[in-house]
């Protein structure tokens, strides 16, 4: 297979006596689809923002397209795109003004800005709603807006973290469209999530308790590893163990 | 440079698009300027006087009229006796209490000397100083007057005595409110400057939004300027409404330089900025940003000069005062408008402003992490 994009050995975040990633090691290759599974507080966000760069690791190594989580975190910064539980677009600005600023930041051109934005908007059906305020959006149009936006700068990896919690199937059926078409590209996606139909769109998945990988595979060789008929008797086997609880 | 275009195209879009902001910036200070100043009033008019008359003279009866006349004092009630004056301070219906004793007339006619007896309610404490001040002003013009009338004038007075004549420098008419305009005005410059700014980082924590700034490669430098720039703008923006309003509904016309003023406001806001940030990284909702900010501009109000003098502080409290960028503004405001000083005399408080622009930035970048 190709390249890794994403190594880690024994990455480790800890907030006081609490441990919140514990010694991870994995690795993500180049325009993968990588699930990240597990309840809620066992760890994926945490492990996740250490990989962005938003959070420092305790201990362990790590690099993001090449690029060590310790020193070079701008350059890691440049290289991926970043899409958080919480919704993070400017709700009082119009769906232009937010790919045109996020696009800006980024440093694309403007013509760059100009092409990427009439790109974007064909692509999610927008057109006549780009002067719109994004916060009249419905939840769906938002989520799949957002991932544009995340991607704006053609990042090697977009992290999301829960990006489709709350929206409905048939918009996530679309939502996961658009993140086939950015893995065609040769983007590498990390993904967290809880629904397990989601899972079965990955190419591999991990599964993580307490802190803990517990399983990575592919979808078909973890239900034959735990003789589960679905992903969610793999999943509910795991995190039955579970100790802590939600976040 | 082109990234903190992009942040400044982003913030001054999102300030234009919210009108509950503008009205804030627009509305607050000439509400406020139109307001407060004829509050904060420090002349004591309205002083309820309740008299008890034991004499019921003419000349008693002159005193009255005298006291009456002269615009501060109204008539709470004439007593019957003292006690009923005093339930009358107890009541709060009197201020003050004058009793003049029985043979008033007959006793200054006859032994060129009389007694009054005033009973102030010292509760609010400028009120009875003043209160008893005027009155004691009015009874030595009265008796003047009687001396006037019964003692021949002769070529040589026989008491000597000295006349005073004042003159009062900056401020001929004592009128408060060119005292009072440039102070209030610079307060609030003060509070709208650190609360917005403050409240404007956290909100963007609250909806997350920083996050996503957090894994872009935006500098710090750049978010940071990116936040004070519209703010410094909208901070000189209000500050000219307010000259503008002092000037038109006050006639107050700076003696000094406008441009000494402008040149201590852009680098006082810097400061005040400053401190808006530094209250932002250090509250993760506006509910906290708010409560902190509040904190501040209280102690920054009440320790500024802006109603009480410094002078009359006690030694600690002055102390407090030196740590505080608001006194330096009032004291450069009044000296700028009312004296005409130049950039000579305000050296001292705009180093002073410096340093504080300095430390509450400097402060807050190295407290402003991307990462945890």
């Amino acid at each position: 297979m190709a390249e890794s994009v994403i190594k880690t050995e024994k990455l480790t975040k800890r907030f006081g006596d609490f441990i919140a990633a514990n010694e991870l090691t994995f690795d993500v290759k180049a325009g993968e689809i990588f699930g990240f599974l597990g309840a809620n507080g066992a760890g994926k966000t945490t492990a996740m923002r250490m990989l962005c760069g938003l959070s420092i690791p305790s201990s362990g190594k790590a690099t993001v397209a090449g690029f060590d989580v310790y020193k070079h975190t701008d350059e890691i910064k440049r290289n991926i795109g970043y899409m958080s539980q919480k919704f993070s677009l400017y709700e009082d600005l119009t769906v232009a003004e937010n790919i045109r600023f996020y696009a800006g930041i980024y440093g694309l051109s403007n013509k760059e800005i100009k092409d990427k934005s009439e790109e974007l908007v064909h692509q999610l059906g927008l057109e006549g709603e780009t002067k719109k305020l994004v916060r009249e959006l419905p939840l769906g149009w938002k989520q799949k807006l957002s991932f544009s936006v995340a991607i704006v700068h053609q990042p090697k990896i977009v992290f999301m973290d829960e990006p489709t919690s709350g929206v409905d199937p048939v918009t996530r059926r679309q939502f996961w469209d658009l993140i086939y078409a950015a893995a065609d590209k040769g983007m590498t996606i990390f993904v967290t999530t809880h629904y397990m139909d989601e899972s079965e769109y990955c190419n591999r998945i991990s599964i993580m308790v307490d802190g803990v990988i517990r399983a990575l595979d592919t979808p078909y060789n973890l239900k034959k590893q735990f003789s589960a008929n679905s992903m969610d008797e793999v999943f509910y086997g795991l995190a039955r163990e579970a100790k802590r609880t939600g976040d | 440079m082109r990234t903190l275009l992009f942040l400044l195209q982003k913030e001054f879009l999102q300030i234009f698009r919210d009108k509950n902001l503008l009205r804030q910036i627009l509305m607050a200070p000439i509400i406020q300027l139109m307001i407060l100043p004829w509050a904060a009033n420090y002349e004591v008019k309205n002083i309820s006087l309740a008299i008890v008359d034991h004499d019921h003279s003419t000349y008693s009866q002159k005193l009255e009229s005298k006291i009456f006349s002269s615009g501060y004092f109204k008539l709470a009630d004439y007593c019957a006796s003292f006690n009923d004056g005093y339930k009358l301070i107890e009541g709060d219906k009197a201020d003050i209490v004058m009793e003049i004793p029985a043979n008033f007339e007959k006793n200054l006619v006859r032994e060129n000397k009389q007694k009054i007896f005033l009973a102030v309610n010292a509760i609010n404490g400028v009120k009875a100083l003043v209160g008893t001040g005027y009155l004691g002003n009015i009874l030595n013009d009265y008796n003047g007057e009687l001396r006037l009338q019964w003692v021949q004038p002769s070529k040589i007075s026989p008491i000597p005595s000295i006349e005073i004549t004042s003159m009062n420098w900056f401020n001929p008419g004592l009128n408060y409110k060119i005292f009072m305009v440039p102070g209030i005005l610079v307060f609030l410059v003060t509070m709208l400057g650190s609360m917005m700014c403050a409240l404007n980082i956290v909100r963007e924590k609250e909806i997350g939004t920083i996050e996503q700034i957090n894994v872009t490669p935006i500098k710090k430098h750049h978010f940071i300027l990116g936040k004070l720039i519209p703010f410094w703008v909208i901070g000189i923006f209000v500050f000219t409404i307010g000259l503008t309003i002092s000037r038109f509904v006050y006639g107050i016309i700076p003696v000094g330089s406008i441009g000494v003023l402008y040149v201590f406001l852009s680098i006082y806001m810097l400061a005040v900025l400053g401190l808006g940030l530094l209250i932002s990284t250090y509250s993760d909702t506006q509910q906290q940003a708010m409560s902190l900010s509040f904190f501040f501009i209280m102690i920054f109000n009440l320790l500024s000069g802006l109603y009480t003098s410094v002078d009359s502080m006690p030694g600690w409290a002055q102390i407090i005062t030196d740590l505080n960028p608001l006194r330096y503004f009032i004291e450069v405001m009044r000296m700028v408008v009312l004296k005409g000083s130049g950039f000579h005399d305000i050296q001292h408080q705009l180093i002073f402003v410096i340093i504080f622009a300095i430390v509450f930035n400097g402060w807050a970048i190295l407290n402003y992490r991307k990462t945890t």
